[in-house]
């Protein structure tokens, strides 16, 4: 089910250098509640990999395997040829940053980053100069005597990655850090974190269920869906070819057409566009951004394949430099529509609009007990006109 | 917000229960302690310190007073050797059962302390359960009378009655320990031992202070295990006390030793509380 753009395990062998972790073929059940199913997936050295999923996809007890808190009650973990998953946490080259930091309150900030050192017995002079080295990293060297309960939340969230990274981990677990922050200081943190990561090189896997945090941060996102892997793929590549049409719903926003396809030409409703489908039903997923007012693309002069329909505009929204249209193409089929903010005739009038027929994307059906509600943002005609 | 009727009526009967019930009897005590019993038995009352300078002359007031306290340092040792596994097992290793466990462990306090007391009584005697198996098994031959109206039987009696009470604030203080750190600190390197010591243990000290302090105080204000179990070598302070207000009809001088108790008390539980407050991260 799982569709990874990576190597399936084709060999027993370990993996090759560039890969760090290997999870193979995990499952983990609570009782009767399945929590993952089959999940694998292979990580490279110094990569910064989202787990992405709604909760109760599993992602956090994905993480949990990889930290040590749970076992797999199927499957194994590798790293870099070791076997990881019968390991107790305390013997993983791995440190993990948890939801709520997870800060020793009994500790002053310094003993919270140098726990880790002074556990592995480091001397004196060594743990004293890492903690200042890593506290200036996070930027929080006048913070080193106070104790965690007089510090804010973004500062309690440094402190928790630099506790993590002082050790110099092969891997770095982050368990939705960022979501306890309000929103300006978690796009700054997006940013840091991003440039500590490139800065320490080491890899990192990010646990959120915040689709923008995926795209801004990842080198790959893993989309889980109900404990099964649904797309592995870059945030280019998944936004840009998603291929299921819950990955379409729900990195980004999407129309999801369900066309019949002949001799080459797909039709949904009024709309009718070529693909190399072979004949049947075929759901696509049209981005509301590929679809523009026909005036526009006419005058800078239109690819030779795309396609336009007639449509009326039923809603409008203004989103400051863009704005979402929802408008009813003549057959009753509604789409959105993301463009640049301008006027538009407020008439009752058909206008038309075109999309190139390259941006409207196969994507598989996924069943769609899940799915994220289709309001105006989200899809025109999903599955549920079957 | 309430009206000032309603705050007099939910404040004055307590205020009154207490000035009535704890501050006028303290009072009466800490004035008898100043007064003396004249030679035909009626208490005079004339002021002076000759209770306070007996207490500390008479070796008897004092050593009984030092070895209650011996007695009461032992049954906070033993307690909090048998209540803090067990609150640590109930806490983080119980699973499921834990709620069970803990019901296990609160049923004995509805039981009577007397009925307890004198179970320890029947165990311990001379034709007790304990020196029948001891002889059944021929560990003896004739039954050991040194077990009963002893110091270690009231230790032991003591520490029955008490580790629930050393047992509730350290399970309370386990449990408000959240289960991250320690997941934090196993991630960071450390055993589960160098994490118990590191984390849980530290975290814990307000619980333990308080345990110990409960059964410290408990214990040394005991007069029933010591007249029950005791015999004339487990006598302790608060029997003194009872033969003084009762028997030997001299109670300035049992005010006396009162309100020495009183007074160690008080401070015991000072000290504790501010340690107490020291090691609260909350």
């Amino acid at each position: 089910m799982a569709t990874t753009t990576e190597p399936g395990i084709a060999s027993k062998n370990q993996p090759g250098s560039a890969s760090l972790l290997s999870i193979r073929s995990v499952a983990k059940h609570f009782g009767k509640n399945i929590v993952l199913r089959d999940i694998s997936l292979e990580i490279a050295e110094g990569e910064f990999l989202t787990i992405l999923g709604e909760s109760g996809s599993g992602k956090t007890t994905l993480l949990r395997i990889l930290a040590g808190f749970e076992h797999p009650t199927s499957g194994e973990v590798w790293m870099q040829g070791e076997r990881l998953d019968t390991e107790p946490p305390y013997r993983r080259r791995v440190n993990t940053v948890f939801q709520h930091y997870a800060l020793f309150p009994h500790m002053t900030v310094e003993q919270n980053v140098g726990y880790g050192l002074a556990i592995a017995k480091r001397p004196a002079a060594e743990i004293e100069s890492r903690v200042a080295e890593a506290l200036a990293k996070v930027k929080m060297s006048a913070c080193a005597k106070s104790k965690p309960s007089k510090i804010s939340g973004g500062q309690q969230q440094r402190i928790a990655l630099a506790r993590a990274l002082v050790n110099r981990p092969r891997l770095l677990l982050l368990d939705e850090p960022l979501s306890a922050l309000d929103a300006n200081l978690r796009r700054q943190m997006q940013v840091e974190l991003k440039a500590l990561q490139r800065e320490v090189g080491i890899t990192f896997i990010f646990v959120t269920h915040d689709q923008d945090e995926a795209m801004v941060m990842s080198d790959r996102i893993a989309l889980l869906r109900a404990g099964e892997l649904e797309q592995v793929a870059s945030p280019r590549e998944i936004y840009n070819r998603p291929a299921t049409s819950y990955t379409a719903q729900f990195i980004g926003h999407t129309n999801l057409l369900r066309a019949e396809v002949r001799q080459g030409t797909a039709t949904c409703g009024a709309l009718k566009w070529p693909t190399s489908l072979p004949n049947g039903a075929a759901l696509f997923s049209l981005r509301p951004e590929c679809i523009r007012p026909a005036t526009v693309a006419s005058a800078t002069g239109s690819p030779g394949n795309a396609v336009r329909f007639r449509a009326k505009l039923r809603d409008q929204a203004f989103h400051g430099a863009t704005e979402l249209l929802r408008v009813e193409s003549d057959g009753g089929l509604i789409l959105t529509i993301r463009t640049a903010s301008r006027d538009l005739p407020n008439s009752e009038a058909p206008l038309q609009f075109e999309f190139s027929a390259a941006d409207a994307i196969p994507v598989r059906a996924t069943n769609s007990s899940s799915n994220s509600s289709s309001g105006f943002h989200s899809g025109s005609q999903s599955e549920d006109g079957v | 917000m309430f009206s000032r009727a309603y705050r007099t009526a939910i404040t004055v009967p307590p205020l009154v229960w207490v000035a009535v019930f704890l501050l006028v009897p303290y009072l009466l005590m800490f004035c008898y302690s100043f007064w003396s019993v004249s030679e035909s038995g009626a208490i005079a009352h004339s002021w002076n310190l000759d209770n306070y300078h007996e207490l500390l002359t008479k070796p008897v007031y004092w050593q009984t007073l030092l070895r209650s306290m011996w007695i009461a340092a032992r049954v906070m040792f033993f307690s909090m050797l048998l209540g803090y596994p067990l609150a640590y097992f109930l806490s983080f290793h119980a699973g499921g059962r834990k709620d069970l466990y803990y019901q296990l462990v609160i049923i004995p306090l509805w039981v009577s302390y007397l009925v307890r007391a004198y179970a320890w009584k029947t165990i311990l005697g001379t034709d007790g359960v304990l020196n029948t198996l001891l002889q059944y098994v021929h560990l003896t031959s004739h039954p050991l009378d040194s077990l009963l109206y002893s110091p270690f039987a009231v230790v032991l009696t003591l520490t029955h009655i008490y580790t629930p009470f050393t047992f509730l604030p350290i399970y309370a203080a386990l449990e408000h320990i959240p289960r991250n750190l320690v997941e934090a600190s196993h991630d960071l390197g450390a055993t589960p031992a160098q994490t118990f010591w590191r984390v849980i243990f530290p975290l814990s000290i307000p619980g333990v202070l308080a345990g110990a302090t409960f059964a410290f105080v408990l214990s040394l204000g005991d007069f029933l295990a010591p007249l029950l179990l005791g015999g004339p070598s487990g006598i302790m302070i608060s029997n003194i006390v009872v033969s003084l207000f009762g028997a030997a009809y001299n109670w300035p001088l049992g005010a006396a030793i009162s309100l020495c108790m009183l007074a160690l008390v008080l401070a015991l539980i000072f000290f504790s509380e501010r340690l107490e407050k020291k090691w609260s991260f909350s």
